[in-house]
């Protein structure tokens, strides 16, 4: 028998994967060969999707980009052998862009059939709660804490602190809830560890349960990832059956249970406080700090809300160690990150690389640079609310530190490239436009600035009165960054203000406001 | 294809009644009701209050607050394009143009057949495959003119 290797997660799915899939199964069957086919997650090269691996003695050889239609031929041309052709790209572990990244969080992504408990056990899956319930909770809090993770949804708040905190209040309803409201442009991270590995996720949030003595958990999910939203479903259901979740989790005397619950397309529930009114049941606004999530939470109770990335990468913490983790990275950036390459780019994908790579290598490398073939002119990093970068940044290594410094944000890794087509005072207006859009409207400047931010933005493109409305502008970003309730309203400013810093010749600016600005 | 069931408070009642137990049923409630019926109408405002004990102003604020829920049902599928900084960059731009005039609406618009609703949405977590857009469920990636017309028209049939 031949086991082949297709992904069904939704960028495979985009580009023609269930087809692909389809006909494999349709010539096998014509053909008469016992072919098994393995639907996986993605490898996150998805400029080869569909990517088609077959089992061999030397590994899984991959082929890729597959079109339905040429499936007859590459069987023919001895595929399910693993023979060269054009399409092959060798064996996929060995595969250079794939080789030099390392896997943490991602180990199993697009290697193991999201849905198989036992395929995710093959491989790892459960050791690091198998470690958590041996060493205790205390002990497990501390090992997160020694790993200098950090909180992956944008803040970068240190994962182990959150939890210490709710561990320290008094017994009582704790919950866990996972921020999967992934709303970035530019992002998918979560959206695939959702659908590739989704045990991972559920592992962590159990381990989360034990160290802090939380007993139920929810998925926060946002409404446009429905691939992600059955998988999880199946995969919860199946983690219940096994024991793993429910009242003696693995046979332990904790409690943990969960479920995913559907957002319902507001951006700004991305947002931790906001996310969990939602969660309550009401609008999704955001709420005043403090109190903190930590001590008055969901309904209440105290509540860790981490990000996906975060809760999957503490199976590997707890089974590999704390200080296994902390020693990839650089200064405050502990570990690795998985980086989303995306936009205009030719190697589209998720990048998982210990913190300190270049913007450039990750770009021009890596990626490839554009797919349109025409020079990068800049690139926004972290997401709506990132800041945008113009080559001569490029040397900014990928840490929370050095983004910060640079007046921009890694957000959630998300990298988004445009080439020389970019109209930079567009995306300025964009970044007002969507924020107005998307602002939950409970704090003026957030819901007010948005809208006069769009108006301004339209005079200035216009050429009205355009060196004094500059000035409001920035004075407008000003007040938005110091004065929003959360990071929408003043996080906004960022792609704003570095496209007219970094780009001001599209905003008509003559070449003497760039020297004043300096 | 969404075919769906025509608005009685009964039927509402017995769909709200699934989740009245739920902690924060809120918004289970408002997506099981607008997979049955299409949408969510008024109608339903004070029978989710009732039966969730808050207060129909809180309920109507927060069916109002968030994109997913309708007052009308949308078109027999519905088409959003994606049009995030992600499929600027990669030239959403043209398509969402060559989209409109095909179908003949505008974003948030429901073709005078009923067949097709045009939405616009932020983001589909499809970005390494720019532009995207997704029909019902099912997901499209790297889309140009010619992959949208065949989406459009897959769309139309």
């Amino acid at each position: 028998m031949t086991r082949i290797y297709i992904s069904r997660d939704s960028g495979a799915l985009c580009v023609g994967a269930e087809s692909v899939a389809e006909k494999f199964r349709k010539e096998a069957k014509d053909r008469g060969l016992d072919v098994e086919i393995v639907r996986t997650g993605s490898r996150g090269m998805y400029w080869l999707e569909p990517l088609v691996e077959v089992e061999t003695p030397q590994g899984r050889v991959g082929y890729g980009p597959v079109k339905a239609s040429k499936v007859g031929n590459l069987i023919e041309a001895g595929m399910l052998e693993g023979k060269p052709h054009k399409k092959c790209i060798g064996v996929v572990d060995d595969y250079p862009w794939f080789k030099n990244q390392t896997r943490l969080t991602f180990a199993r992504c697009g290697i193991v059939d999201p849905r198989s408990l036992e395929d995710y056990r093959a491989h790892k899956g459960y050791e690091g709660l198998k470690k958590a319930l041996a060493v205790g909770p205390e002990a497990t809090v501390e090992e997160v804490l020694a790993s200098g993770l950090r909180g992956r949804g944008g803040a970068g708040f240190p994962t182990g602190i959150k939890w210490r905190t709710v561990a320290q209040t008094p017994p009582q309803q704790k919950y866990i809830v996972c921020n999967a409201d992934e709303g970035d442009s530019g992002t998918f991270a979560d959206r695939m560890i959702m659908e590739g590995d989704p045990f991972v996720l559920i592992e962590g949030m159990t381990i989360a349960g034990m160290a802090v003595g939380a007993t139920y958990g929810y998925i926060y999910l946002r409404s446009e990832y429905p691939h992600a939203f059955e998988t999880l479903k199946i995969a919860i259901e199946e983690a219940r059956k096994a024991g793993f979740l429910g009242d003696n989790v693995a046979g332990s005397k904790y409690a943990f249970d969960m479920e995913v619950r559907l957002g319902a397309g507001a951006y700004v529930c991305g947002e931790e406080t906001s996310l969990l009114d939602s969660l309550e049941g009401k609008r999704g606004e955001v709420r005043a700090k403090p109190p903190l999530p930590a001590h008055v939470g969901l309904f209440g109770q105290p509540t860790i809300i981490n990000n996906v990335l975060s809760l999957a990468t503490v199976p590997i913490i707890m089974s590999d160690g704390g200080e296994f983790y902390r020693d990839f990275g650089m200064g405050k950036s502990r570990g690795t990150m998985p980086i989303q390459l995306a936009g205009n780019i030719k190697h589209g994908g998720l990048y998982e690389t210990a913190f300190g790579i270049t913007l450039g290598a990750l770009v021009d490398d890596i990626g490839g640079g554009t797919y349109s073939g025409r020079p990068v002119r800049a690139v926004q990093v972290g997401g709506p609310l990132g800041a945008y970068f113009p080559r001569e940044l490029f040397d900014t290594p990928f840490d929370y530190e050095a983004f910060t410094a640079a007046d921009g944000l890694i957000g959630h890794g998300g990298i988004v490239v445009f080439d020389d087509t970019v109209d930079m005072a567009k995306m300025a207006r964009f970044a007002m436009e969507f924020c107005a859009i998307e602002s939950c409207g409970k704090c003026t400047p957030c819901r007010i600035g948005s809208a006069r931010g769009m108006e301004l933005m339209d005079k200035i493109m216009a050429g009205e009165e355009r060196e004094a409305n500059l000035v409001v502008l920035e004075d407008l970003c000003d007040t938005m960054k110091w004065g929003s309730l959360c990071a929408l309203g003043g996080f906004t400013p960022y792609p704003v203000m570095s496209a007219l810093h970094h780009f001001p010749e599209d905003f008509g600016a003559g070449k003497k406001r760039l020297e004043a600005a300096e | 294809m969404p075919r769906y069931e025509p608005w009685t408070p009964e039927r509402a009642s017995e769909i709200i009644a699934r989740h009245q137990d739920e902690k924060g049923a809120t918004l289970p409630i408002l997506h099981d009701l607008q997979a049955a019926f299409g949408c969510v109408p008024l109608d339903a405002e004070p029978l989710i209050a009732d039966a969730l004990n808050i207060s129909r102003a809180e309920v109507h604020g927060c069916v109002t607050f968030y994109h997913d829920f309708r007052r009308e049902p949308a078109g027999r599928r519905t088409l959003k394009l994606c049009l995030a900084e992600s499929c600027q960059a990669s030239g959403v731009g043209a398509l969402e143009k060559r989209c409109k005039e095909k179908l003949g609406v505008e974003m948030g618009g429901t073709t005078a057949d009923r067949r097709v609703t045009l939405e616009a949405v932020y983001c589909l977590g499809l970005c390494h495959s720019s532009p995207a857009a997704m029909l019902d469920h099912d997901v499209y990636g790297a889309l140009d003119e010619e992959r949208l017309d065949a989406l459009l028209k897959e769309a139309q049939a």
